[in-house]
């Protein structure tokens, strides 16, 4: 994010930048177009970075705690569906906690022994590095929740290519595989109903789900295989894979995008600080 | 003011584009239009005996407009993508030469764009006008000169979305237009399409078709296209071209070569729609108007033809949850007759044949299947006894995969879903290995005469042209002899000798008490059949015709 290059009058792209085109529903629709759906996605990419390395160097409650409660906050301002957020990623909490749960069970008892069951046990110790497992486990998937929901992955792909000097080449073939995906489930779909049709039983009884499992997959391999390489025929009849290409939507840094980096880093050094200042901070490296 | 763009190049407004764009085009958007020779071309795909195309010997001049036509598997196919440099020496042998402008194509250069055959695997980005801008940017088009550019393009298709809109969400008329804009926006010299307009409905096509001219005409660029159905096309374009496997069978104006009466046997052969073509299908079919082809028949000593599948008020969806794709849906399938579903895309065709087959399960309504269908089955019994319970169930989503095949042959829209051999002549065995019928080698030989597929018995289903792959997705289905055939978009992209060939074995099935169930654009093909016509419309409400 160091080339911050801020334009004046260009002719930007007309395609209102950075919001996802309605129908794009990946993880979690966008309702409103706040600030955090308008960052430059290179900038967002970074916070969540600054967050994920925060978390994952100590494993303490208050530094995950601090940001847990941080990223909570945020929530309501990323302008995602809530209700959808709810119905769609209820089982990462879940997950989480049974994360959190298995730590405390299995961690050296430490403090107050609470419950003691020959090798399984639960102390005050273990409780809190459990409860610091579950945080922290909720701080990575909220950060990136946050950001990839929020995020275009055509505009991910320009800032990666334009700011990050990343290959076009990569960068552009990856984001038009991963528009191939959605087509995956709807070619399985329509392969199961086909072979069907020529006189190969459904699956069933567990040794029949998963041979028949594996014969759909390599079938669906092989169409997605062709799709692929017909797809890159397609781009490559339209040009692509020179070494220069011009950018029809440059990814630029405007000064709002300034503002998420402003809050983000302020706040990774509270979480630590305070964990290091309270003494819980526990650097995992030693 | 400076705009600073990605290379890190500061490029001052004004003058701004000779920087960005060494070769930078004026803002009327003239191309240097492109000269094509082929001298004694061939192309043998690896692994093939014969040449997809061979002794190819040929001379497209600057800004010439030649159509080319030929039978399936003619190498048609094989020529366009020569011609924008895509055809990868590993997978195959050349043999002589194709130059465009005096050097072998390179597709990175910009001078030619191809439209494919496929409008699905052609939208690159998700965003309409991101898609159009694509070739502008490889082509380093400046910023500036991008997006005017787009909307340009994007009007001369007849594309009414924003810039914003989806590409996923286009319907597959619109995504073909938008694949053309794709290849346009850029104006390279050569234009090269692949039927262009096969799956745009017959309202459509003229509008389209003027989109391709007026771009080219504003360029000056030559254009080479292939289309069956030359009607729309040949009197706008300077030269016809008709290739064999062997090289050019007839090359000359358009009038020249349609009038030629001596040439009538060639296009025959080759599977051209001329127009005034006399089909002889249709010329029996017009006998008798609106009369099924085979109720005569079967009609015999009973009062009505037997009922075989019914369908009774049914709401049809792909999804569990979601808006029904249509509802109300009621038809009785009889032996010897057809039915033809009809409507716009996505008005729910597809989704209720499949419903009507016992593939999706039906959101309202019932499916039943008469006894005199159900007396049809498998020889050989299936696998375990709730399994044979299930084979005299009314509900055909109940039956065995055995059974079914025994019972309804369907013909997917997509023929590649349905393949599971490894060679063509193990493909349409397979049916009749599943259901003991017996006579494998007679029927598969039989089948691979009717339907011209005997050359390639041995080779893989899935390198067929898309004609061939079609022919074969419908002969794995008549194979079992199922007394209900479904057949979805069976002519789509078909040459008029395979159109004929699939008229004459559906007629032959009707005749023998067959009863069809067809879904199609092909108004032509359900009258060929003398088949019923359901109209699915927008609202789900269907009505008679």
């Amino acid at each position: 994010m160091s080339a911050t290059t801020m334009v004046e009058g260009t002719t930007a792209a007309p395609s209102g930048a950075g919001v996802p085109a309605p129908g794009t529903d990946l993880l979690v629709p966008v309702r409103r177009r706040t600030l955090m759906v308008r960052t430059h996605p290179v900038v967002k990419l970074g916070c969540a970075f600054a967050v994920t390395l925060t978390v994952l160097l100590s494993v303490d409650m208050i530094s995950a705690g601090v940001l847990l409660v941080a990223l909570l906050l945020a929530l309501p301002f990323s302008g995602l569906d809530m209700r959808v957020l709810l119905r769609r990623l209820w089982p990462i909490p879940v997950a989480c906690v049974l994360s959190g749960y298995g730590t405390a069970l299995l961690a050296p008892a430490s403090g107050t022994v609470l419950v003691d069951w020959g090798p399984l046990g639960f102390s005050t110790g273990s409780i809190l590095t459990g409860v610091a497992i579950a945080m922290r486990g909720m701080v990575l998937a909220l950060a990136g929740v946050l950001v990839f929901a929020t995020t275009d992955p055509t505009d991910l792909a320009d800032g990666l290519a334009q700011r990050l000097r990343l290959s076009p080449r990569f960068v552009l073939s990856a984001l038009a595989a991963f528009r191939l995906v959605g087509l995956v489930i709807a070619d399985w779909r329509a392969l199961s109903m086909a072979r069907r049709a020529r006189g190969v039983e459904r699956a069933r009884g567990p040794v029949g789900i998963v041979a028949g499992f594996f014969a759909l997959a390599a079938a669906l391999l092989v169409q997605s295989i062709r799709r692929g390489t017909r797809l890159a025929a397609a781009m490559e009849a339209r040009g692509f894979g020179g070494k220069h290409r011009s950018w029809a939507r440059p990814s630029l840094l405007r000064p709002r995008d300034a503002v998420m980096p402003a809050l983000t880093v302020p706040l990774c050094a509270l979480a630590a600080g305070l964990a290091v200042s309270l003494g819980t901070w526990n650097f995992i490296f030693l | 003011m400076t705009v600073r763009n990605p290379d890190g190049t500061g490029v001052p407004e004004a003058t701004g584009q000779d920087l960005v764009s060494p070769d930078a085009r004026p803002p009327e958007v003239l191309v240097r239009p492109a000269r094509i020779e082929a001298r004694g071309f061939s192309w043998r795909h690896a692994g093939r005996k014969d040449p997809a195309l061979s002794g190819l010997d040929l001379v497209i001049e600057p800004g010439e407009k030649v159509l080319i036509a030929g039978a399936s598997g003619s190498g048609k196919s094989t020529l366009l993508h020569a011609l924008v440099g895509l055809l990868d020496d590993e997978a195959g042998h050349r043999g002589g030469e194709l130059l465009v402008d005096g050097a072998p194509p390179d597709p990175r250069s910009g001078r030619a764009g191809l439209v494919l055959q496929d409008p699905d695997a052609q939208a690159v980005l998700s965003r309409l006008g991101d898609d159009i801008a694509f070739g502008l940017e490889n082509q380093r088009w400046p910023v500036e000169r991008i997006w005017p550019r787009v909307r340009q393009v994007k009007d001369l298709v007849g594309l009414g979305q924003q810039l914003d809109h989806p590409t996923e969400a286009l319907s597959g008329g619109q995504k073909q237009r938008l694949a053309l804009a794709g290849v346009l926006a850029y104006a390279p010299g050569l234009v090269v399409l692949d039927e262009p307009t096969a799956n745009i409905d017959p309202v459509g096509v003229p509008r389209l078709r003027d989109a391709v001219l007026d771009s080219c005409r504003e360029t000056g660029a030559t254009l080479v296209l292939v289309e069956h159905r030359i009607g729309a096309w040949a009197e706008h374009m300077d030269r016809l071209i008709v290739l064999g496997p062997d090289g050019v069978l007839a090359d000359g104006s358009p009038e020249g070569v349609l009038q030629d009466a001596g040439l009538r046997p060639v296009l025959d052969a080759a599977g051209v729609w001329y127009p005034g073509r006399s089909s002889a299908v249709l010329v029996e079919a017009d006998g008798m108007p609106g009369t099924p082809a085979g109720a005569g028949k079967c009609q015999e000593g009973t009062a009505a033809p037997e009922v075989l599948l019914e369908a009774e008020d049914l709401a049809v969806a792909r999804t569990l949850h979601g808006p029904p794709a249509a509802t109300g849906i009621s038809l009785r399938l009889r032996a010897g007759h057809a039915v033809a579903l009809i409507g716009a895309n996505g008005s729910g065709k597809s989704t209720a044949a499949l419903t009507l087959a016992g593939f999706l399960p039906p959101r309202g309504g019932t499916v039943r299947a008469h006894p005199a269908l159900l007396r049809h089955r498998a020889v050989q019994p299936p696998r375990g006894r709730k399994a044979r319970r299930r084979r005299d169930s009314s509900d055909p989503a109940q039956w065995p995969a055995v059974d079914l095949v025994a019972r309804i042959g369907y013909v997917f829209q997509e023929p590649e879903h349905q393949f599971l051999a490894t060679t063509v002549r193990d493909e349409l065995a397979l049916g009749l290995r599943r259901t003991g019928a017996g006579h494998e080698a007679e029927t598969v030989d039989r089948l691979l005469e009717e339907l011209r597929l005997t050359r390639l018995a041995q080779a893989h289903p899935l390198t067929l042209s898309g004609g061939e792959k079609r022919r074969l997705s419908v002969a794995c289905m008549l194979a079992t002899s199922p007394p209900v055939l479904v057949l979805d978009e069976p002519t789509f992209g078909q040459d008029a000798r395979t159109w004929d060939a699939l008229i004459g074995l559906i007629r032959a099935r009707l005749e023998e008490g067959c009863a069809v169930l067809t879904v199609s654009h092909d108004h032509a093909f359900a009258r060929a059949l003398g088949a019923e016509a359901l109209s699915l419309g927008v609202e789900g409400k269907e009505r008679r015709r």
